[in-house]
């Protein structure tokens, strides 16, 4: 299992995968909103998504756990 | 007319900033803020508040109506804008205008051109200020593009009409390259774009971003106010501006202020305004864009010649004329002045960085001017810009200026969340920037590993 986390603290405005998709290494899974900057967060390694954390308007902090993925 | 009450439609330093210069006139002063800014210095430093709504900017800092009605009902009989938000919106200033309130700025029909960069750009061409050379229309054929080339002069970059955010461009370095690019870039355009159109421009091998200001009054009179080097940029936004620049010529330094005093005439500028240029390595400039607002770097400026712009604006939005010459404005000018942008973000991805501030203590001396908007115990959100501080310093030489600078960075206390201070010390102490040979590309030299995949939308 792995985890995906904020690498920034912002708004979330786009969750662009839902349970059960599979993602690769280097695929956009939420990007965020910060200072005028929408930033991508992205998938590290492959796996299934197993659980979203959060959803679209959702206030976040660095390092909190986003979308968590199995496989 | 005397104006008496200004309405600030801005946050942070920049509003705390002309509000500073309207209390030194005794004009009294009313600030909007969101939800997001209660209990911010600017906020509390005006004679009269008003909540212009929640923190997301549509329904603040950019919502022209409800800014409008509190100038009306808190009997303002000037908006002064700053920078970013409303400041270059035409609509705005003409709405203004309509309800009988003094935008401070230029014309909304010299807004609305300069906002236009084809426009602004041909514009600039007529009145005899260089322009990037480059093809108008699209090239019809290869031979087509070796004969402009030709006449612009290698190197050249082949830009994709369609294209954008560096995709589609290549350089050229001699016709063989051109020739060579032509055909795939073409392809790649018409398959990445649905246009196979091309065209050229001047590629500049080691840019300078040199911006010159211009005040200007209701009479005809244009002055400049000399030039600001803007090189340092992360992002294609300024990090550290310094004046005089340290790379133009004497020769150089005339002939770029004086194109600017020409732009801010061919247009009928009235107000404090910036030229923007680009510098090649041989001192070739080419005029960019005007930005028809108070610039962010406007201190440094004020620091080398003993004036305040804001105070200057409002004097020329009452319809005065400009109390100096141009030889008294040169007579003025002494020492050097750098500014540095204090961020609130990563020093190393650059990447945003909201949160509490937990203790703040900038730092203080002569020649040492800080302008913020922040104080320890206030929470920097994410709705708004990174900038959370400039540091401005000036002294006798760029040496001294530099000296003081290391010193003021290294005394800046900011705790509780993440700032750019080690990237700025980083700048500072690197040898392009110490021997003052630096260009737009340092940050990236300095730095390669910038976030990739950031965007402004």
């Amino acid at each position: 299992m792995s985890a995906i986390a904020a690498h920034m603290a912002g708004i979330v405005i786009r969750i662009n995968v839902q349970v059960g998709d599979a993602v690769q290494p280097g695929q956009d899974v939420v990007v965020l909103e910060s200072m005028k900057m929408e930033i991508p967060v992205q998938a590290e390694a492959a796996g299934t998504v197993r659980a979203v954390n959060v959803k679209e308007g959702d206030f976040v902090n660095e390092g909190d756990i986003l979308v968590e993925l199995e496989g | 007319m005397i104006i008496r009450k200004v309405l600030v439609a801005n946050r942070g330093e920049i509003a705390r900033r002309i509000l500073r210069t309207c209390r030194a006139r005794g004009v009294a002063t009313v600030a909007v803020y969101s939800e997001a800014d209660a209990g911010w210095p600017f906020v509390r430093e005006a004679d009269e508040a008003v909540l212009v709504g929640p923190p997301p900017v549509a329904q603040s800092y950019l919502n022209i109506e409800k800014i409008v009605s509190i100038a009306k009902e808190t009997g303002a009989d000037a908006i002064h804008p700053g920078y970013g938000f409303l400041s270059e919106n035409p609509t705005f200033a003409r709405r203004c205008r309509e309800e009988g309130l003094v935008f401070i700025g230029p014309d909304p029909n010299v807004i609305a051109a300069m906002g236009d960069k084809v426009n602004a750009r041909r514009q600039m061409q007529q009145a005899g200020v260089p322009v990037v050379p480059g093809t108008d229309a699209p090239l019809p054929s290869v031979e087509a593009a070796l004969e402009a080339a030709a006449a612009i002069g290698y190197p050249v970059m082949l830009k994709a009409s369609a294209g954008g955010g560096g995709i589609g461009m290549q350089v050229c370095r001699t016709p063989e390259e051109l020739k060579a690019a032509y055909g795939t870039a073409a392809a790649r355009a018409r398959a990445y774009f649905g246009s196979g159109d091309l065209f050229l421009e001047k590629y500049i091998d080691e840019p300078r971003h040199i911006e010159v200001q211009i005040l200007a009054d209701a009479q005809g009179n244009v002055v400049h106010l000399f030039e600001r080097d803007c090189s340092v940029q992360r992002r294609h936004q300024k990090v550290i501006e310094e004046t005089p620049s340290p790379f133009l010529t004497e020769e150089a330094r005339q002939a770029i202020c004086a194109a600017a005093v020409t732009a801010a005439k061919a247009v009928g500028y009235v107000g404090a305004g910036t030229v923007e240029f680009i510098v090649d390595a041989d001192q070739n400039f080419y005029f960019l864009e005007m930005n028809t607002r108070l610039q962010v770097e406007h201190p440094i400026t004020e620091e080398t010649l003993g004036l305040d712009l804001v105070a200057l604006q409002l004097d020329i939005a009452e319809g005065k004329p400009l109390p100096f010459t141009q030889e008294d404005v040169t007579a003025r000018r002494k020492g050097h002045a750098i500014e540095c942008r204090v961020y609130a973000e990563d020093p190393v991805t650059f990447l945003p960085a909201p949160g509490r501030i937990v203790a703040y203590e900038p730092p203080g001396g002569a020649g040492v001017r800080i302008d913020d908007g922040v104080a320890a115990g206030l929470t920097v959100t994410p709705y708004y810009d990174p900038m959370i501080a400039k540091l401005i310093v000036s002294a006798s030489t760029r040496e001294e200026a530099l000296a003081r600078c290391r010193a003021a960075l290294a005394a800046y206390r900011i705790e509780g969340i993440k700032h750019n201070i080690p990237f700025l010390q980083r700048v500072l102490d690197c040898e392009a920037f110490v021997q003052g040979r630096y260009t737009t590309h340092l940050v990236q030299e300095l730095q390669p590993q910038e976030q990739k995949g950031a965007r402004q939308p």
